[in-house]
């Protein structure tokens, strides 16, 4: 916090200072405080335990629905001060600052929608009487909107003033982040619409399965992660045949997710094309290992095993539970756009999407990797390659979008490989996804190229 | 493959046992009774009866499946029990000085069996129109303990309580339901896995519980307030189980992925050519079958999997393969290696740290087991259990392969008993025999 710039410190100030002035200025004379007191302690419970979202910086917590239930049940006063409890959340973060912030931004939402929610005549019904749900609900989506916004708003400005966060990721996040609040804010008109019959009861209800839904949200996450390390182990222990194809499979899988984000693939679809990028050489197991080490010229059946090798890693991954372009694209990784690649000889637009991502990735991380045959090319070489391979062997738009993503976050390519000196360590002299140096096959014409 | 065909034919019918047929008789009898009932003295209160009729059948159309194979219908089983604890339907038009200040409901115990048992079937009916079959036991387990939390609840109401005892009787009704229902889970799965009910009753809890107590929550919501508000109330109220079903649908999706990705990627030996066809798979079943046998919970018995799948994973930092790929010929020094390997590569996962343990002792003898940490002097400690269940299961597997020969498999086993103790654990050895023993004859 010591290093926060001048402008960051006076906002912060002023939010504060906005604040503390709005609650000076109220009076308390018709608040409900035993009402406050309970709503406060279940603020308290709620944000001290934040839900997971996919975005890494904030997190959610079901203190919103406490928020919002008090805008319907204590009005903006009281939503304001209920507000000032998040100076002593629970959260693991202790820079006073930080706190002090927070309960300012959240009393200050409280606030406005609080007084939102009296402007559109939302205090005039009682949840006792008929029709409430339909009455009120108009008046509480719009405190609702008025409060994530007013809160969106509050945090984005002090994150782009201390300079922690660019406006795109902000406005890249934010999206989630408000459809995460306003489905938690909607939990507050529940939990406010039962309080008259059952009291704090309500809450205990509204709250129950959601936090069991969080729990499993967190177990999920927890499975997820395991899972991808499982799925990352595995590929290293496959690549441990070759020592000089080691990492390749993590490499290609970090180079196709570039080329995906950079032509704005869907987010699930980059997950199943991350785990595509890391499985696509899967197959190469079933290569017999004198085919990978043969130095020299290839026999035409040499070949035909190295060109199975994309169906024999879909006959491994088969069964998982994928998108099924995932396996198209493990499939497909060595089909060229010109026709001649294998093992279907598809041309252009016939070669699946992820297919063609992974092509791009799979050369380029094989020029620039150590070959038994040669040294690593430098980046420059790899691009032009490229380049070169465009229209023929690879899409253009891949290629276009590789060399885009690569400009902006560089690639680290893999450390020179140091041979250990024992004779255990298995290497191999044929590099199927060498572009710059086809797979010479003995056939009647002589040379083909792969 | 072509033996196992007649054995899938049989189960359609075998895997309804004698506690399953019980279960669903009482159930059908219960919907008898309910339907002639209702149809004879007419449907109470229409409209709330459609609202939660259809609120159960969506449900029931949303019903997803948790690890562990169990059926689960959170949103429907909210539903029907909300329906059953209902004491009102809202404010709009009661009576001045109506209990509550609400309209009562009217419906009895009959009418919530009979509506639940309609929804359920109109939500069944797309999945029948896709080829799903149903597992009549769950809906009948479901349906069993709905009429058991209506035939409890609804005789309180004529007490007309006020909402604080309310609650507290909806609570220990629901809490009530809930045990009833993994008491019933657990005697059916006992008898379908053939583990003992005090090790189901377990399981059924760990994988239940919480979904359990969401759903009962939600059903006591969803009665609280359609009661105080009127059955509009019912739509946003559904809104927190909503997001309990997703969550849960989520976390059992990521769970079967992560299985299948264990069970397709433990197949690269096979294609590498390190082992026989299917062996990894083979000696899967088998070991499930015999910790199951041996009394293992179910988390212990995922994990045994997950070893058991892996067991051979280690062979590929081998330069060449095993000449048949049968580990159980190999060399006690070769057999230590390969699955100190395997160990490393499951260890970089970093989170699979037990199953990776439990390979690495795989290939250790019964008798010399682990070296004993301290002092020579100290007795040598067993491998732990999973471990001895992979080590028979495959040398057993190795030895007679996917042959279906069971004099082979006897003499194998025979060879395994003068081995045991030594090499083998006694007791994981009859355990293999009870489970050879069960498969169907060729």
């Amino acid at each position: 916090m010591r290093g926060l710039p001048l402008a960051a410190w006076a906002y912060v100030c002023g939010v504060v200072a906005l604040a503390a002035g709005l609650i000076a200025a109220s009076s308390f004379a018709e608040l409900d405080w035993n009402k406050l007191a309970v709503l406060a302690l279940l603020f308290l419970v709620c944000d001290s335990a934040p839900a997971r979202l996919n975005v890494a910086r904030a997190r959610v917590s079901l203190s919103f629905a406490a928020s919002l239930a008090s805008v319907v049940l204590l009005g903006p006063v009281g939503a304001a001060l209920l507000g000032l409890v998040a100076v002593v959340t629970g959260q693991r973060f202790f820079a006073p600052i930080k706190r002090i912030f927070n309960g300012a931004q959240f009393a200050l939402s409280g606030f406005t929608a609080g007084t939102v929610f009296d402007l559109l005549g939302g205090a005039r019904f009682h949840p006792e009487q008929a029709r409430w749900v339909g009455n009120v609900i108009g008046p509480f989506l719009g405190a609702l909107v008025t409060f994530v916004v007013v809160n969106l708003l509050l945090t984005a400005g002090v994150l782009l003033l201390s300079r922690q966060a660019a406006p795109r990721e902000l406005l890249r996040e934010s999206g989630q982040l408000a459809v995460g609040c306003l489905g938690y804010g909607m939990v507050g008109l529940l939990i406010a619409g039962l309080w008259p019959r059952v009291g704090p009861f309500a809450a205990v209800l509204v709250l129950l399965p959601l936090f069991i839904a969080r729990w499993a949200m967190d177990q999920a996450y927890a499975q997820q992660q395991a899972h991808a390390a499982t799925l990352a182990a595995l590929c290293q222990a496959v690549e441990t045949k070759d020592f000089y194809t080691r990492g390749h499979s993590e490499r290609v899988s970090r180079g196709s997710v570039m080329i995906a984000q950079e032509i704005g693939m869907r987010a699930d679809r980059i997950e199943a094309i991350r785990y595509a990028g890391m499985l696509h050489d899967v197959g190469k197991l079933g290569v017999p290992t004198k085919v990978l080490q043969k130095t020299g010229t290839l026999t035409e059946e040499e070949f035909a095993a190295i060109q199975l090798h994309p169906m024999r890693g879909l006959e491994i991954v088969r069964n998982i539970g994928f998108l099924d372009e995932a396996l198209a694209g493990i499939m497909h990784h060595h089909e060229k756009v010109n026709g001649r690649g294998y093992p279907m000889g598809l041309a252009g637009d016939e070669i699946p999407e992820f297919a063609r991502v992974i092509s791009v990735a799979d050369a380029f991380d094989s020029m620039t990797s150590t070959r038994s045959y040669r040294a690593a090319r430098s980046i420059e070489e790899a691009v032009r390659e490229l380049r070169r391979g465009m229209g023929d062997h690879f899409d253009p738009q891949m290629v276009e979008a590789f060399l885009r993503a690569l400009d902006r976050e560089g690639w680290e390519p893999p450390n020179p490989v140091v041979l250990p000196d024992d004779d255990v360590v298995e290497t191999t002299q044929q590099d199927h996804d060498d572009p710059s140096a086809p797979l010479r096959v003995a056939g009647g014409d002589g040379v083909r190229h792969r | 493959m072509t033996g196992r065909v007649p054995a899938r034919e049989r189960a359609a019918w075998r895997l309804i046992d004698s506690g399953q047929l019980l279960l669903i008789a009482t159930a059908g009898l219960f919907v008898v009774v309910a339907v002639t009932q209702v149809a004879a003295v007419g449907l109470r209160q229409p409209n709330v009866a459609i609202i939660f009729g259809v609120l159960i059948a969506l449900g029931e159309l949303f019903r997803m499946v948790m690890p562990g194979n169990r059926e689960v219908a959170p949103v429907a089983a909210a539903g029907a029990m909300g329906y059953a604890l209902l004491v009102g339907v809202g404010p709009e038009g009661a009576p001045p000085g109506a209990p509550l200040g609400v309209v009562a409901a009217e419906h009895s115990a009959l009418q919530v069996v009979a509506v639940t048992a309609v929804g359920m079937l109109v939500g069944s009916l797309p999945h029948l129109a896709l080829g799903r079959v149903p597992r009549p036991d769950a809906m009948a387990r479901r349906l069993f303990t709905v009429a058991l939390t209506a035939l409890c609840f609804r005789p309180m109401l004529v007490l007309g309580l006020a909402w604080y005892l309310l609650l507290a009787v909806m609570g220990v009704v629901v809490i009530a339901a809930c045990f009833t229902d993994m008491l019933i889970a657990a005697t059916i799965r006992a008898e379908a896995v053939r583990a003992r009910f005090g090790i189901t009753l377990r399981d059924e809890a760990d994988a239940t519980m919480a979904l359990c107590a969401a759903t009962g929550a939600t059903a006591m919501l969803i009665a609280v307030a359609t009661t105080a508000m009127g059955e509009a109330a019912l739509l946003i109220f559904t809104v927190p189980i909503l997001v309990t079903q997703f969550a849960f649908r989520r976390y059992a999706g990521i769970r079967a992925t992560y299985l299948e990705t264990v069970r397709s990627l433990s197949r690269v030996t096979e294609v590498g050519g390190y082992v026989e066809a299917g062996h990894s798979g083979r000696v899967a079943r088998l070991a499930v079958a015999m910790g199951r046998e041996l009394g293992m919970a179910e988390e212990e018995l995922l994990e045994l999997e997950y070893a058991a799948l892996m067991h051979d994973i280690g062979q590929l930092s081998l330069g060449d393969p095993i000449p048949g790929g049968a580990t159980v010929l190999a060399s006690p020094a070769e057999q230590r290696r390969i699955t100190e390997l395997g160990a490393e590569v499951i260890k970089e996962t970093g989170v699979l740290d037990r199953v990776a343990y439990i390979v690495r002792l795989s290939s250790h003898p019964y008798r010399t087991g682990r070296e004993p940490a301290g002092d020579s002097g100290e007795r040598p400690i067993p491998p732990p259990l999973a471990s001895r269940v992979i080590k028979a299961a495959n040398a057993y597997d190795d030895l007679v392969g996917d042959s279906a020969d069971r004099d082979r498999g006897a003499a194998v086993l025979e060879r395994l008993r003068l081995d045991s103790a030594a090499e083998y654990d006694p007791a994981v050895v009859e355990a293999l025999s009870r489970v050879v023993d069960r498969r169907p004859r060729q």
